[in-house]
């Protein structure tokens, strides 16, 4: 699960929750009930990592390590500090002859104390790392903006409320009306809001697929394409949605949201 | 102002490439797949979009064959036609359009949970 998170924001479209109330049903009552506080942190634990900023590109080292490190490079990053991290690291991941590698303290970058030439990606981590020094803004690093996992109850055995339904609007700046919209049209519902903002849905459903949903809804009407900031606002003018951004200001179209097709479920009357 | 119209390039459009690409892949080409709860465990999996050149009748009874289910071609007065099925076919139903090559990948969009 939790690895499954910090991969799914990416794709575009993110591995199905299997649709299987069967499993609910078959387990004992109180599980079909969630705990909602347990459950919460539970989920609160697990979906740390839904987080708006990251999603598209991770930061430049992270990406670099990830791809280019076997294991056990790690651990010897970790025992030195912060300076000079990412230009030893590229030093263990691609100089096999390595021996003017001192970890930490004494030489800052590879090449020091050689005559060879220098690396691309060696200098690009040494710029990095400057820029991360006296300039964390432009490095890269994002702050993370984590939205909370949604709170779902049961009510009765036919709704579902999602109970902290405001709180994300307002986490996303986007117009309620907008994000229920969206959120009844992807499940084929209907919908409405109850006397304390919350939203309540016919069907059931678990947090998980609420949880896919509002990824999918951040991924497409508040991530900036261009910069994955989600500080952005999204504008009508004359009939088409706009995105956008707050922080590079580039703006891009945004599809109309669109029930498409549902099915005649339920009783027909006589009539029909 | 006749030389200057005789200067122009006429027969060429610049904006044909483009509209060519925009009708061909437009918004409108994507094939939706969705979900919906009936009572129960119960669902329905619906299928709108497949281009009006294909014989929906075939390729439902692919469709039923293939995934063991029933399901139906609905006329739907706005959106044509819409292929539906029983249960939770979403996975299968884009497995088996990508396969048997009725539409590109990037052209479906799988909605619901």
């Amino acid at each position: 699960m939790a690895e499954e998170n910090t991969s799914q924001m990416k794709e575009e479209v993110p591995e199905l929750a299997p649709f299987d109330p069967t499993k609910k049903k078959k387990k004992k009552k109180n599980v079909v009930i969630q705990d909602p506080a347990d459950e919460v942190d539970k989920l609160a634990e697990k979906t740390e990592n839904l987080t708006v900023a990251e999603s598209g590109e991770p930061s430049f080292a992270g990406m670099k390590k990830k791809k280019k490190k076997p294991v056990e490079t790690d651990f010897l990053n970790d025992e030195n500090g912060e300076t000079g991290e990412d230009v030893v690291d590229e030093q263990v991941g691609e100089d096999e002859e390595g021996e003017g590698i001192m970890l930490g303290g004494t030489t800052r970058y590879p090449w020091e104390g050689t005559d060879r030439d220098y690396k691309y990606e060696e200098l690009l981590g040494r710029v990095f790392n400057i820029l991360r020094e006296n300039n964390p803004d432009l490095a890269g690093d994002r702050r993370r903006t984590v939205m909370r996992p949604p709170q779902v109850l049961r009510e009765g055995t036919k709704k579902t409320v999602f109970v902290n339904f405001m709180d994300l609007c307002k986490t996303m700046h986007r117009q309620p009306e907008h994000v229920m919209t969206f959120l009844l049209a992807e499940m084929g519902t209907s919908g409405s809001l109850d006397g304390q903002q919350r939203l309540v849905v016919k069907g059931r459903f678990a947090p998980k697929n609420f949880e896919g949903i509002l990824r999918r809804y951040v991924n497409e009407y508040v991530i900036c394409n261009g910069c994955k900031s989600p500080d952005t606002i999204l504008s009508k003018e004359n009939r088409l949605f706009f995105l956008r951004c707050e922080q590079c200001g580039s703006a891009r179209s945004v599809a109309p949201i669109k029930a498409g097709f549902v099915a005649r479920v339920g009783r027909r009357k006589a009539g029909t | 102002m006749s030389a200057l119209d005789a200067q122009l390039p006429t027969t060429f459009d610049p904006f044909a490439e483009a509209n060519a690409d925009d009708s061909g892949a437009g918004s409108k080409e994507y094939v939706h797949i969705r979900i919906q709860q009936r009572n129960g465990r119960k669902s329905l999996t619906t299928v709108q979009g497949l281009k009006k050149e294909f014989s929906y009748n075939k390729i439902l009874k692919d469709l039923k064959k293939e995934f063991c289910c029933n399901g139906t071609v609905v006329q739907d007065p706005e959106l044509g036609q819409v292929i539906q099925l029983q249960g939770d076919q979403r996975k299968n139903v884009s497995a088996f359009l990508v396969q048997a090559g009725i539409v590109k990948k990037e052209h479906i969009k799988i909605h619901g949970f």
